[in-house]
C-alpha cells in the first residue's frame, strides 16, 4: 500500500510539472517557423517515444536478471515497465497523428518511427496478452521473461528495417553528430519535458508494481 | 546433441506424415490464398510483378502459422513433453529437432508453393532461382527460429491458435520487409549486388535469433 | 539406490515440500499417500530432477537415464504405432541396437502387446494403452520408477490388471526403487514394501508397511492427514 502511495504522489508531482512543461512550452518558448502552433505538440511526443522505446529496453533488461535471479520482484516491475511503455505508446501514437494532419496532410503514414512505435504498441500488447493467457504463475514469469527478452532484442532491427523506407518524419534534431539543430530555448523546453516525462514514467512504474503486489497479497495463489 | 535432434526431427515428420493434415491443410491454404490474392487485385492498374514480392511472403507467413502452432501442440497431447525432458536429452537437441521439423515443413509449403506462384501470377522465376531460394531461406530460418520457441510457450496458454501469430508477427516485419525488397530486385532483374545488403541483413537477423532461441528454451521448459 | 535429503521447494507463497528426507534402496517401493496439492507431484518431479528444489538435495544413482515415468497421461505419440513409440523412447536413451529389440520384444512379450504391436496407439482402448506406457517407461530397463497417480482414468478392472503388472515390474529387474504417488489409499498399497502419508508438502509418517492391508493403512491414513 505504501508503494501505491508513494507512486501517486510522484505521478502527482510529474503531471503538476507537465503543465509546468506547457506554461512554459506556449508562453515562454518561440514559435517554430514553419510549423506554427503545431510543434508544440513535439514536446509531450518525443519525450513519450523515447520512454515507450526505453520502457521495452527496461523490460528485457529486467526479464535477463529475472531468469537468472527468479526474483519475483523483477518480473512485477518488467510486468509495470510494460504497461506503462503500452501507455506511452498511446500517448505517441495519439499525438503523431494530430501533428502530422496539419503538418503531413495526412493523419497516418507508413514513416518508419510511426512503424516502429506501432510494432512496440503491440508488443506490448502481446506481452500482456501472454501474460493473461497463462494461470500457473511461474509459467506466467518465465514466459513473459522469454518474451520481453526477445522483444529487446528485436527493436534494433525493427529500427534497421523501418528505416530503410522513405521516410517523412523529421529527421533527428536533438541527438546527431553536429551540434543540436534547435534554439536554446526550444531545447531546455525539450529537456525540462524529457525530464518531467522520467518523473512520470517511475511514478507509474511504482504504481502499477505496488498495485500487482497488492493483488498478489490479496489472492494467494492455489 | 545433433544425433537426439536428429531422432526427434525424424519422429515427428513421421508423425505428420502418418496424420498429413497439418501438410495438406498448408498446402491447400497456400493454393487458396494465391488465389484470393489473384482476385483481389485489379489487373489492369497494378502488373503482377510490382505486387508479387508481397504476395508470395504473405502466402508463406500464414503458411508457416499453421506449421508452428502444430508442432508443440504434437507434444502436449499425451504429455509427452514430459518424458522428452525426463530423458537424457539436453534442451537444446530438443529445440532444434522441433526447429529441424518445423524448417522442414515450412520448406515443402514454399517448395509447393512457389511453381505455383510463378505459374498463377505469370512470374518468370527461373533466371533467379538461385538467389530467390537463398532469400526464402535465410528469412525462413530466422522466423521459424523465433516461432518455434515461441509455441513452445503459447501451445500451454488458452487461445493457442490466436496467441501465436500476435506474438510471432512483429517478429517477422524485419525479416519480411527484407526478403519483400530482396525479392522485389531480384524479379525487376535488377543487379544481384542489390539484393546483397538485405540478405547480410537477413543472416544477421537469423544469427542473434536463433542464438537467442538456443538461449531462452530452456527457460520454457524447465520449472 | 534413491536419496533424498531435506528437501524443500515452495511456488510462490504455497510450500510445496517441506524438508522431506528418506532412503530407499534396490527392492523397495514407496508408496506415498496424500490429498490433492500435499506436494506429491512436486516430489516425484524433484526426484526425477524436472525441478530443482529450494534447498536439499535428491540423488540417484545413475543419473536421469536411470530414472522411467508413469503418469496419468501415456506420454505416447497416437499416430506412431506401439513398436515406433517404444524404438522412438529407447533411442533417445541410446541403446545399442541388439539391446534396444531385445527389450522391444521382451517387453511386448510381457505385457500381451504382441497382437498390437504394428497398431497406431490412437486406435487402442484405455487399458491397452497403459500397458503401452508401462512398456514404454521400462524400454531403458530403469534403476528407479516413479508412478504419478498412474491408476487415474481406468476403470476397476483395467486398475486391477495394472496393478497386478506393476507388481511385476517391481518385484523383479533385479531389484528396483520404485516411488507411487496417489491420492487414493485403495490404490497400490499392496505393492508398497513402505509407506508415508503427506500433507502439505511434509511427510507426517514414514514406515515401512509390515504386511499392513489396504484397511490398516487407510486406518493409519485417516489418523494421520484427516486427524480424524
Amino acid at each position: 500500500m505504501r508503494l501505491l502511495k508513494t507512486g501517486r504522489w510522484i505521478t502527482a508531482v510529474g503531471l503538476v510539472l507537465l503543465a509546468g512543461v506547457y506554461v512554459r512550452a506556449l508562453a515562454f518558448t518561440p514559435v517554430e517557423r514553419t510549423q506554427g502552433m503545431a510543434q508544440k505538440i513535439f514536446y509531450l511526443h518525443l519525450p513519450a517515444a523515447i520512454w515507450a522505446e526505453g520502457a521495452m529496453i527496461l523490460v528485457g533488461v529486467a526479464s535477463i536478471f529475472f531468469l537468472f535471479l527468479k526474483d519475483p520482484r523483477l518480473d512485477r516491475f518488467a510486468e509495470a515497465s510494460a504497461e506503462v511503455g503500452l501507455v506511452f505508446c498511446t500517448l505517441v501514437l495519439t499525438t503523431g497523428p494530430i501533428w502530422g494532419k496539419p503538418i503531413w496532410g495526412t493523419w497516418w503514414t507508413w514513416d518508419a518511427r510511426l512503424t516502429l512505435t506501432l510494432l512496440l504498441f503491440l508488443m506490448y500488447v502481446g506481452y500482456l496478452l501472454l501474460r493473461g493467457a497463462v494461470t500457473d504463475p511461474g509459467l506466467k514469469a518465465r514466459y513473459a521473461a522469454v518474451l520481453g527478452i526477445c522483444g529487446m532484442c528485436l527493436v534494433p532491427f525493427v529500427h534497421l528495417s523501418v528505416v530503410m523506407f522513405r521516410t517523412l518524419h523529421p529527421q533527428p534534431i536533438v541527438i546527431k553528430p553536429s551540434a543540436p539543430s534547435l534554439p536554446g530555448e526550444m531545447l531546455e523546453t525539450l529537456a525540462f519535458s524529457f525530464l518531467v516525462f522520467t518523473v512520470l514514467w517511475v511514478g507509474f512504474v511504482i504504481q502499477r508494481y505496488g498495485l500487482s503486489l497488492v493483488r498478489e497479497q490479496a489472492e494467494p495463489h492455489a | 546433441m545433433l544425433r537426439h535432434a536428429w531422432l526427434l526431427a525424424r519422429k515427428d515428420l513421421l508423425v505428420e506424415f502418418r496424420s498429413r493434415t497439418a501438410i495438406l491443410s498448408a498446402v491447400v491454404f497456400t493454393v487458396l490464398v494465391l488465389m484470393v490474392f489473384n482476385f483481389g487485385r485489379d489487373p489492369t492498374a497494378v502488373a503482377a510483378v510490382d505486387l508479387a514480392p508481397s504476395i508470395l511472403w504473405v502466402t508463406f507467413t500464414f503458411a508457416a502459422m499453421l506449421a508452428l502452432n502444430r508442432a508443440f501442440q504434437l507434444e502436449l497431447e499425451n504429455q509427452a513433453l514430459d518424458g522428452l525432458l525426463l530423458a537424457p536429452v539436453s534442451r537444446s537437441s530438443i529445440y532444434l529437432g522441433k526447429l529441424i521439423a518445423n524448417l522442414v515443413f515450412v520448406a515443402t509449403v514454399e517448395a509447393v508453393g512457389l511453381p505455383l506462384f510463378a505459374l498463377f501470377f505469370n512470374v518468370r522465376l527461373l533466371h533467379v532461382l538461385g538467389p530467390l531460394v537463398a532469400v526464402l531461406a535465410l528469412a525462413t530460418v530466422g522466423f521459424v527460429a523465433v516461432g518455434t520457441l515461441f509455441s513452445a510457450m503459447t501451445a500451454r496458454t488458452r487461445f493457442a491458435e490466436l496467441l501465436l501469430p500476435v506474438l510471432l508477427l512483429p517478429f517477422m516485419i524485419p525479416p519480411l520487409i527484407w526478403a519483400v525488397l530482396a525479392t522485389a530486385a531480384l524479379l525487376a532483374g535488377r543487379p544481384l549486388s542489390e539484393a546483397t545488403g538485405w540478405l547480410r541483413l537477413l543472416a544477421a537477423f537469423d544469427i542473434v535469433f536463433v542464438t537467442l532461441a538456443f538461449a531462452l528454451f530452456p527457460a520454457t521448459v524447465d520449472e | 539406490m534413491l536419496l533424498a535429503e531435506g528437501l524443500r521447494h515452495a511456488f510462490g507463497a504455497v510450500r510445496a515440500l517441506d524438508d522431506i528426507s528418506f532412503t530407499l534402496h534396490a527392492g523397495q517401493t514407496l508408496a506415498v499417500f496424500g490429498p490433492n496439492g500435499a506436494g506429491k507431484t512436486t516430489l516425484l518431479k524433484v526426484l526425477a530432477g524436472l525441478i530443482q528444489p529450494r534447498a536439499g538435495r535428491a540423488q540417484i544413482e545413475g543419473g536421469r537415464g536411470a530414472v522411467g515415468w508413469i503418469g496419468h497421461q501415456p506420454q505416447l505419440y497416437g499416430h506412431l504405432t506401439v513398436r515406433e513409440n517404444l524404438r522412438f523412447w529407447g533411442s533417445l536413451y541410446d541403446l545399442p541396437k541388439a539391446e534396444q529389440s531385445r527389450r522391444e520384444t521382451e517387453l511386448l512379450a510381457r505385457l500381451d502387446l504382441n497382437g498390437h504391436a504394428e497398431r497406431p496407439v490412437r486406435a487402442l482402448s484405455r487399458g491397452l494403452v497403459q500397458r503401452v506406457a508401462i512398456a514404454r517407461a521400462l524400454i531403458h530397463d530403469p534403476r528407479v520408477l516413479l508412478l504419478d497417480e498412474p491408476f487415474t482414468g481406468l476403470d476397476r478392472t483395467a486398475a486391477e490388471e495394472f496393478r497386478r503388472l506393476l507388481a511385476e515390474q517391481t518385484a523383479d529387474g533385479g531389484g528396483r526403487v520404485t516411488v507411487l504417488v496417489t491420492h487414493n489409499v485403495e490404490e497400490g498399497t499392496e505393492l508398497a514394501t513402505d509407506v508415508a502419508f503427506m500433507r502439505a508438502g511434509r511427510f507426517v509418517e514414514l514406515a515401512p508397511r509390515a504386511g499392513r492391508g489396504a484397511a490398516a493403512i487407510a486406518e493409519a491414513y485417516r489418523r494421520a492427514v484427516t486427524g480424524g
